[in-house]
């Protein structure tokens, strides 16, 4: 890897940034989509539960488009924020963050429902009848038990928009240096004659971040599983 | 002073619980689905009656007249669940101060080396729940309620999830940290040895509805209560003092208001006061002073009442001096011995028969 151009450099960066960006912002929404869905019960919820699975599902162009539509500087969404904060998602790399963190939510909180499925509610009644407030039962009680989901989710989700494509592309387009990530440069460069040594590289680039990600996600969980086992026989 | 009045529905499940009571242990007494974890969950505020109050020490916990329904979070009901649920991910010692931590300085009265040390955990303290046994699982899940500083303590069927040798241990500790801590426990069981050791006053509960209230002894030999303390668990309680240990045949003599009683040895000094429990099953009638006997407990009795029975065997109520005691016999024996009530008789204990469950500190 010591050939890497500056431009290369800053690809993988880029990268990297908007799939932390990604999770960081998604992070604390899925954990409490997964909470209510796995907690509560309201009419309507499997219609939540769908709506949250939709990326899953939908052609990735379709998610961007739609994302086009309500965050675009015209969008109904995107105009009032750049109005009131003057946060723009279009065309900025604050864009492809805003599809991957849409593209890996289901993934994100899928985990860390099923985590949450796995705590007996009744280890949160106890807590609640030994003095502890509903928000220090979640913090103290349900967070740390559901640990190893949490991990996986974030994970899962980060190796996802290191991979985001379709969504990306329709909605922020293909700018060098702004949205061009690994996959979009790798795209561009098997449009042009003689890009094909450059898209391997990068390519390879991609296993090994996808790779490394991976691994950790795996010793991360079984970490957090050895210290969360559960007390029943 | 624990007083409750309320309903609730669960379903097609209704309770009705009614009872008021000044004792330091209230058994709870029921068949499963009798709805014991129901009334408990009340108390303790996990689930909210539909009408009535739930009053503790003067303390109105829940009243739908006034509008008034403590977060179970403030309630101060200490609630040790037949699992013992402690947090997996917690030390035993951070699951024992998880609820002391939460509590002001100005409602602690419960010291907590001494829970540590009257249950034993001081070498638990480090460890995780998973390398625990079921016994010392229990044990940090009572210590963990008690250092919450409860201004109650219900225990709901904490043996249930335990093998034999372990309830007995775990009823010792529960016995001691009612002697030592002074704080009202409310003893779920189905189980009429644990009851009859542990409480003094007990509710038997049966399909939602609080059928009696009322010291052990009273209720538990109640005949027209016999179906649902059970059929083969009918028995007497009877409250009585050491009166004598003898060391080389290892018996004690027990003294109560119907006389003496011998029992293998219970580990308790003289003048100590305990409680043994006598089934009905293991009580003998006879119309004369028996001579040759291995029986060591003769008892002088008069036949109080005897069970309208059809089946092979009969219930007997005596009154001993001024206890009380049932015994059964067979539906035969009695019309041989052409047995009465008011007759005079002598009850046949074997000493055997007391075990090492029924008989305990009182």
């Amino acid at each position: 890897m010591t050939g890497m151009s500056a431009e290369e450099v800053g690809i993988i960066l880029l990268s990297l940034r908007v799939a932390f960006v990604s999770v960081l912002f998604s992070l604390p929404v899925a954990i409490g989509v997964a909470h209510v869905l796995a907690r509560a019960d309201f009419p309507g919820k499997t219609l939540v539960d769908a709506f949250v699975h939709l990326p899953l599902v939908l052609p990735p162009v379709v998610v961007g488009f739609a994302l086009l539509v309500l965050f675009g500087k015209q969008g109904p969404i995107g105009s009032w924020l750049n109005e009131w904060f003057g946060i723009v998602f279009a065309f900025r790399w604050t864009g492809a963050a805003l599809a991957s963190a849409i593209m890996g939510f289901p993934l994100m909180v899928r985990a860390i429902r099923l985590s949450l499925d796995a705590i007996d509610p009744r280890l949160e009644t106890a807590a609640g009848t030994l003095g502890a407030s509903r928000a220090w039962v979640f913090a103290s009680i349900t967070l740390p038990l559901a640990l190893p989901g949490i991990v996986t989710g974030a994970l899962l989700s980060f190796a996802r928009a290191l991979g985001e494509f379709g969504a990306t592309i329709t909605f922020v387009s293909n700018i060098p240096g702004e949205t061009e990530t690994l996959p979009l440069a790798i795209y561009t460069l098997t449009q042009v004659p003689g890009g094909d040594a450059q898209a391997l590289r990068l390519s390879a680039i991609s296993v090994v971040l996808s790779v490394v990600a991976l691994v950790a996600s795996e010793w991360l969980t079984r970490r957090a599983h050895g210290q969360t086992r559960d007390d029943r026989r | 002073m624990i007083d409750v009045d309320f309903e609730q529905s669960r379903g097609d499940f209704v309770l009705r619980a009614k009872f008021s009571t000044e004792a330091p242990v209230v058994g709870l007494f029921g068949r499963s689905g009798a709805g014991k974890t129901s009334l408990v969950n009340a108390i303790a505020g996990v689930t909210s009656p539909r009408r009535g109050h739930i009053r503790i020490d003067g303390v109105t916990l829940f009243d739908s007249a006034q509008r008034i329904d403590v977060p179970m979070q403030k309630r101060r009901v200490g609630y040790v669940f037949q699992e013992a649920l402690l947090f997996p991910h917690l030390t035993v010692g951070a699951n024992l101060s998880y609820g002391l931590r939460l509590r002001p300085a100005s409602t602690r009265y419960i010291e907590p080396g001494r829970v540590i040390d009257v249950l034993g955990l001081r070498a638990l303290v480090d460890r995780k729940p998973a390398t625990l046994s079921g016994g010392e699982r229990q044990r940090v899940a009572i210590g963990r309620a008690l250092l919450a500083q409860p201004r109650l303590l219900l225990l709901d069927e904490p043996l249930a999830s335990l093998d034999v040798p372990r309830r007995t241990e775990i009823l010792d500790y529960v016995e001691r940290l009612r002697d030592e801590f002074h704080v009202p426990i409310v003893y779920v069981s189905h189980s009429v040895p644990e009851i009859t050791r542990l409480a003094d006053t007990v509710v038997i509960l049966s399909e939602g509805e609080c059928l009696a209230a009322g010291a052990v002894d009273d209720v538990m030999g109640r005949l027209d209560l016999k179906p649902h303390t059970g059929r083969y668990e009918a028995g007497a309680v009877i409250e009585a003092m050491v009166a004598a240990q003898d060391e080389q045949f290892q018996l004690t003599t027990l003294q109560f208001a119907g006389g003496e009683l011998t029992v293998p040895r219970v580990d308790a000094k003289a003048g100590e006061r305990v409680r043994a429990r006598v089934r009905a099953r293991d009580v003998s009638l006879a119309t004369a002073r028996p001579e040759g006997l291995s029986i060591l407990n003769v008892l002088h009795a008069r036949i109080v009442a005897i069970a309208v029975e059809t089946g092979a065997v009969v219930d007997l109520e005596l009154a001993v001096g001024e206890a009380r005691l049932l015994a059964r016999v067979t539906r035969r024996s009695c019309a041989e011995l052409g047995l009465r009530e008011g007759q005079e008789v002598f009850a046949l204990i074997k000493a055997v028969s007391f075990d090492q469950r029924s008989t305990g500190y009182a």
